[in-house]
């Protein structure tokens, strides 16, 4: 084996390598250093950038002996090479800002700025991009937004939509030449408490700046072995046999597990258990990527090597590969073994007299829109790791039961399905959360759990599944790719009295949550609007695609296009505003949706829509004003009559652009809703050193839902938020939070945690106002000390009167003023409660208000969030380029537990439904994904992250922790209606499928079509057999 | 499976000798963002072993010589795209190494690699067509090597096939250092979804007479317009025989590739249609760009 001699971090290393080997696999395999990660194996996102004597490379197809001789640096080395620069040179600037303060001052300015500006989430890009950037700032201190994007352009970030990355790059380089970081600027919110509402980082976030934080794939345990998992080659076949003794024979292969290996049940399934654990004896393989057989060998390489070995001998069945032809009755059947053929669910909201409703319109508008599969791009591939029961490792510690590590969104759920297929009981399974590295809904289903558990349990063994990102994109569930017939009937004042819809969902090869996922698109076909009449249907079918489940905005996403692209047709014919017409017919307090559902609190959509429409109006009298064109930024100008009409809307020409701004509205339901039984269960745990944990098993994949609980937390113990610890994703140690999808776990687990602390707190009251011989409602919590609120107990003894309404206020925003003999440290309340026998320690089950199952009226959900988007595209009249430049945002959620976060949260979900209008396509062609790589699936990078405007709207529910409902998801829901809405506006162009495909739509141009249902991925159309 | 061995040699002898003992089980590699790609993805076969050209001496340089620039084939896009000397006598290739891919794979992957791999639309490639570049081929005889200058275009023999031998390697490139009244550009047009290849790549070098109305010498490169990189002859007559350099030359250099380019559809990348388009609208982007920078360059030299 070649030797290979280079200087990592400072450090020389010699070390026998084999010729094949990556600069990726050596530094992370076999010196350990994790920060360096691997996304996608083929050069493409970025993660695994590091540099070689100074100059960045991607180390994944790197050969570890290019890098001879030389000096590599990693993230992990990147703070001591900084300060060992830093200490000849002058002062050190001291910050006093949150509790991470100390640390990030020893880190390089670029981690620092990440750190502060909120631009790590997941953290799985970010060592990458932190790395990628120190190449631009080595050679230029002061760069635009150009220069950082032409450094930073095959850099991917799914999380954060880039903004916060581009002015974290600035921040640090402002650092590195003044030695001031400035601070992150924010949308204006509501007056913050303690901790609630404040801009925190990340309580994770050094550990993911610096490479510390472990994500599955980085642990390794004593004695591992590796899985590889064989999946169908055909879209629809019957596993005959299966061959595996060559594979068996391979030295270092120590089993290959099929379906006869299964214990328990054969199949799992999160609604339904339909889906194989593996495709074998009376389960046919339904799609490209099912799982057949599992490899467990000594390496992963070897693994990988022996699937090629197996023989599988298919009977290969009809395929059927569209929803439409799904439904037919002739169709070829998936499940032969449900009611209803193909049909996986008939979903209707009925509302009101639809005939009467398009009888009384003065202007009908029926159109059929078509949205693609896509995919969630996660940067961490999935990786699950099983360790069986029993097994001690040196680093991670005994092992009392089988226990899987994994980066899950559910993983009570995970517990519950390895236990079926083991046919073990639930508390024979540990499931364990690692640091996650993105989820948007495609960490829900079963992945590679069950496999890792099983093979840890027939090995005796622990056992690594990694999967490659061909595996990723191939085999978990994708967004439903819809086709969605919607008619509106409108007066012509505006009023719309009718909304007719027909939808088909393609919800592939197996249930996953593909019913519920279409539910809400159906519920959602509305609009935020108050409609006279609806009458929709919705198909979800089953096809030989790959199954489709939970994405980001969960069905609503395709309804929302469908939907807002009819809203600006039928304003259009009615010669209306879009956002007037949108005003005329938006939700407020006292609606009724079209499932039956008063709208009693909480409805911020006016606001949305007048705080957008203001930003639009100021975008034309700044350029009016100052006579600055629309390209200004870009050496561009226009003169303000180049304006085509008064219109907020109308299209501006400069040179071969036309620009325009177009307009969308969204809401979306935060939690399951329609009567499913909606909870979160939350422990807390107070310790006598004056700290407390708080726990619960909900999914912390990059959306800071532990800073969210921590704020809550501290806020109702009135702790320092450096003493709370969060615990999340562990079945043993952490009540079940349930699932991490449908926007619900700031309002669940914020809540529950909320409650939890508050609990504590009473109990904790009690022991101190026995102390201090006072009622226990006057004891009150302050950065650590319990004191008695005179103010409040010359209130409760009724002393002063109308005590001062303000007394609130004032405990929530000064430091109360307190003293010393009537106070005791929170540590030493701790030490009384424990003295006094009570437990430290207590759950709270959150119970979110009930829901009614759809149909039967009433509240199918118990909170909604709105939001505006405004998008200002320009294209290209000569090649039909399409660019978002500037998008405006409003978004209602309630409250802004932490307003840095929820940036973060908007900005990401408004660039990824930029790449649902313009840039992404899973495409399957007969059942065969054509998408095999990341190269041929492009989620924005960050050249098409546009400069976005965002307003929070902060409308309070009652029942949420603070006042919030979600936003996970509403963030990327109005977008890309906003984009289509735009295109016509500019161009004349009604884009009725997605993605915008440039060639087609120039095409379109140039003929004078008006309508264009191509799109990008739709097979070519002169030469079939083109390459 | 990966390759077995992975060879660094110093010197070209060294490179081909290893390469001819192979036999064809071996494969030169350079940056190999294009080659390990393919073996990963299984689009090429495994080779037994790598020979790693970067670590050949001198491979990587830039330099003038005797009235030609002389640009090593280890030479990094990155290396093209900041050279000043490439910056200014050779713009297009300056400008075509710039836009590919991000700067972690324009600092490994080199110009050879991009000429190498064949492919009819590779950004370098089409931006060293236009300068009219030659190729130098070294050749292994069993005792030594020899190397020998080539037009560019004879080296590509389809799409993703070159005409070297095994016992060959590309050794540098190198174009005619035109100082005055030369000037030359490259654009492209990309779409956001799918895989990172131009739908249509141009580039063009002008050199200007005395008058500075009239072209002496044009050079044209596009693609994908066939199945090896292109170079729009009849436009660039077109343009010789202009009396001025103006719009209706241009026009008529446009008609005039436009029926000759050999375009097609390809699957998800860009109809054959959008493409004609995309070629009026690359070179009427292209050529007065071109054409501007030969101007100034009199005004100047």
């Amino acid at each position: 084996m070649p030797t290979l001699t280079m200087t990592v971090n400072g450090v020389q290393h010699t070390l026998d390598v084999p010729a094949g080997r990556f600069l990726s696999e050596v530094l992370r395999y076999d010196l350990k250093l994790t920060g360096v990660k691997i996304g996608c194996n083929e050069a493409e996102c970025g993660a695994c950038t590091v540099l070689v004597n100074g100059r960045s490379v991607d180390s994944c197809i790197f050969p570890a002996l290019k890098a001879q001789g030389a000096e590599v640096l990693t993230i992990e080395g990147l703070a001591d090479t900084w300060r060992k620069q830093q200490s000849a040179s002058a002062s050190v600037h001291l910050h006093e800002n949150g509790d991470q303060g100390a640390e990030l001052e020893t880190l390089h300015p670029l981690q620092e700025a990440f750190v502060r500006y909120g631009a790590t989430q997941c953290g799985f890009c970010t060592p990458g991009f932190i790395m990628q950037a120190k190449t631009l700032l080595d050679a230029n201190l002061d760069p635009g937004d150009e220069e950082i994007k032409h450094c930073l352009k095959d850099t991917y970030c799914r999380c954060t939509g880039y903004a916060s990355i581009i002015n974290a790059v600035k921040a640090a380089a402002e650092k590195m030449r003044t030695g001031q970081m400035p601070e992150p600027s924010l949308p204006e919110h509501v007056e913050p408490l303690h901790y609630v509402g404040q801009p925190l980082p990340r309580p994770d976030a050094i550990d993911k700046v610096t490479g510390r934080a472990l994500y599955a794939d980085d642990y390794w345990f004593e004695g591992m072995l590796y899985g590889a998992t064989l999946r169908s080659e055909h879209p629809h076949a019957r596993i005959l046999s299966i061959d595996a003794s060559a594979a068996e024979a391979l030295p270092g292969v120590w089993c290959v597990l099929t379906q006869k290996d299964v214990p328990g049940a054969l199949r799992h399934g999160l609604v339904e258990a339909d889906w194989p654990v593996f495709a074998g004896g009376d389960y046919a393989a339904r799609y490209v990527g099912d799982p057949i057989a599992l490899v467990v060998a000594e390496t992963d390489e070897l693994a990988h090597d022996a699937l090629k070995l197996i023989r599988v001998e298919y009977e290969v069945l009809p395929a059927v590969t569209d929803p439409v032809t799904a439904r037919r009755p002739d169709a070829p059947v998936l499940h032969p073994d449900r009611p209803d053929g193909n049909l996986l669910k008939h979903i209707k909201v009925r509302h009101g007299d639809i005939e009467a409703g398009f009888a009384a319109a003065d202007v009908i508008v029926e159109r059929t829109y078509r949205t693609p599969m896509t995919e969630h791009a996660f940067l961490e591939p999935e990786c699950s790791i099983g360790v069986p029961a029993g097994w001690n490792d040196p680093c991670f510690g005994y092992h009392d039961k089988l226990t899987v590590y994994v980066g899950s969104q559910i993983p009570y759920a995970d517990r519950d399905q390895v236990a079926r297929c083991l046919g073990l009981p639930k508390e024979a399974v540990r499931i364990k959360g690692t640091v996650m590295g993105g989820g948007f809904g495609g960490k829900e289903d079963i992945a590679g759990q069950i496999h890792a558990a099983l093979a840890a349990q027939v090995t005796g063994r622990p056992v690594k599944i990694l999967y490659t990102r061909e595996e990723s994109l191939r085999f978990h569930p994708k967004r439903h790719p819809t086709i969605i017939r919607i008619k509106t009937g409108a007066k012509r004042d505006g009023t719309i009295t009718a909304v007719e819809a027909e939808l088909y969902g393609d919800s592939g090869a197996y249930a996953s949550l593909g019913e519920k996922v279409m539910t809400r698109a159906t519920t959602h076909a509305t609009g935020p609007y108050v409609v006279g009449s609806a009458k929709i249907d919705c198909y979800a079918m089953y096809t030989n695609n790959a199954p489709c489940g939970a994405f980001r905005g969960f069905g609503v996403t395709q309804s929302a296009f469908a939907v807002e692209s009819n809203m600006d047709i039928v304003a259009e014919a009615l010669g209306m505003d879009p956002i007037e017409f949108r005003r005329k017919n938006a939700m407020r307090v006292g609606a009724v949706t079209a499932t039956g559902q008063v709208l009693r609190e909480s409805v911020g959509l006016l606001t949305c829509l007048e705080k957008v429409e203001k930003a639009i109006q100021e975008w034309w009298l700044e350029r009016e004003q100052e006579g600055r064109g629309v390209g200004v930024e870009k050496g561009e100008c226009a003169s303000p009559s180049d304006r085509l009409s008064s219109s907020l809307f109308a299209p501006l020409r400069v040179g071969n652009k036309v620009y325009a701004w177009g307009v969308a509205a969204g809401y979306k339901n935060t939690g399951l809703g329609g009567g499913a039984p909606d909870k979160s269960e939350a422990e807390i745990e107070v310790f006598p050193n004056g700290c407390a944990e708080i726990r619960t098993s909900s999914a912390e994949m990059g959306q800071n839902l532990i800073g969210v609980l921590a704020a809550c937390t501290a806020e109702e113990l009135g702790l320092p938020i450096r003493n709370v610890r969060v615990l999340v994703m562990d079945t043993d140690l952490t009540p079940d939070g349930g699932p991490t999808t449908a926007s619900r776990q700031t309002y669940l687990s914020g809540n529950a945690a909320r409650l939890a602390a508050r609990a504590m707190r009473e109990r904790l009251q009690g022991v101190v106002a026995e102390k201090f011989d006072v009622p226990p409602e006057v004891i009150a919590f302050h950065e650590g000390l319990a004191y008695v609120d005179e103010a409040r107990l010359a209130a409760v003894r009724g002393e002063t009167q109308g005590a001062q309404k303000g007394s609130r206020h004032l405990l929530q925003h000064l430091r109360p003023a307190i003293s010393r003999s009537r106070s005791l440290p929170f540590a030493e309340a701790v030490k009384l409660l424990i003295e006094e026998g009570r437990s430290p320690k207590l759950r709270y089950e959150y119970w979110a208000p009930k829901t009614q199952p759809l149909g039967t009226g009433g509240d199918m959900h118990f909170a909604f969030s709105y939001a505006v988007h405004a998008a200002l595209v320009s294209i290209d009249t000569e090649t039909g380029e399409v660019t978002v430049e500037r998008v405006v945002s409003a978004h209602d959620v309630g409250r802004a537990i932490n307003p840095l976060s929820l940036l973060g949260q908007i900005e990401g979900g408004i660039v990824m439904g930029l790449g649902n209008a313009l840039t992404e396509h899973y495409i399957v062609e007969n059942g065969v994904p054509w998408t095999r790589h990341l190269g041929q699936y492009k989620m924005p990078g960050i050249k098409h992250a546009p400069q976005m405007c965002n307003f929070i709207v902060e409308d309070p529910t009652a029942e949420g922790p603070y006042g919030a409902k979600g936003v996970g998801e509403i963030s990327s829901i109005p977008i890309s209606p906003a984009i289509t809405n735009a295109i016509y506006n500019a161009v004349g162009v009604r884009c009725l499928a997605l993605p915008v495909d440039q060639d087609a739509l120039l095409l379109a141009m140039k003929r004078g079509e008006r309508e264009l249902d191509r799109r990008w991925g739709d097979p070519p159309i002169d030469s079939p057999t083109s390459r | 499976m990966r390759w077995r061995a992975y060879h660094t040699p110093a010197t070209i002898e060294e490179a081909l000798a290893l390469l001819s003992r192979y036999e064809g089980a071996a494969q030169l590699v350079a940056g190999g963002t294009d080659l390990i790609l393919d073996v990963q993805q299984g689009n090429h076969a495994t080779p037994q072993a790598l020979i790693d050209v970067t670590t050949i001496r001198g491979l990587d340089a830039i330099r003038e010589e005797g009235g030609w620039i002389v640009i090593g084939a280890a030479t990094t896009h990155a290396a093209l795209e900041s050279s000043p000397l490439i910056r200014s006598y050779g713009t297009a290739l300056a400008e075509s190494c710039s836009v590919v891919g991000g700067p972690q794979v324009r600092n490994v992957a080199t110009i050879g690699g991009n000429v190498a791999h064949a492919l009819p639309a590779a950004d370098g490639t089409i931006g060293l067509l236009a300068l009219d570049a030659e190729v130098q081929i070294c050749t292994w005889n069993g005792v030594g090597v020899e190397c020998a200058w080539q037009p560019l275009l004879s080296i590509f023999a389809g799409p993703g096939k070159n005409r070297l031998a095994i016992n060959q390697m590309i050794g540098a490139f190198r174009f005619p250092m035109r100082a005055e009244r030369t000037g030359s550009a490259f654009d492209r047009i990309m779409r956001p979804q799918g895989v990172a290849l131009p739908i249509l790549g141009v580039a063009a070098q002008v050199t200007l007479d005395e008058s500075s109305e009239r072209a002496t010498a044009v050079t044209i490169a596009l693609g994908p317009a066939g199945p090896i990189p292109f170079r729009a002859t009849e436009s660039e007559t077109i343009l010789l025989d202009a009396p001025r350099l103006d719009e209706a030359a241009i026009e008529a250099a446009v008609v005039a590739a436009q029926r000759q380019a050999e375009l097609r559809t390809s699957k998800h990348r860009a109809s054959k249609e959008y493409r004609h388009e995309m070629v009026a609208v690359l070179l009427r982007r292209v050529l007065p760009k071109a054409i501007e920078r030969a101007q100034s360059r009199s005004r100047f030299v």
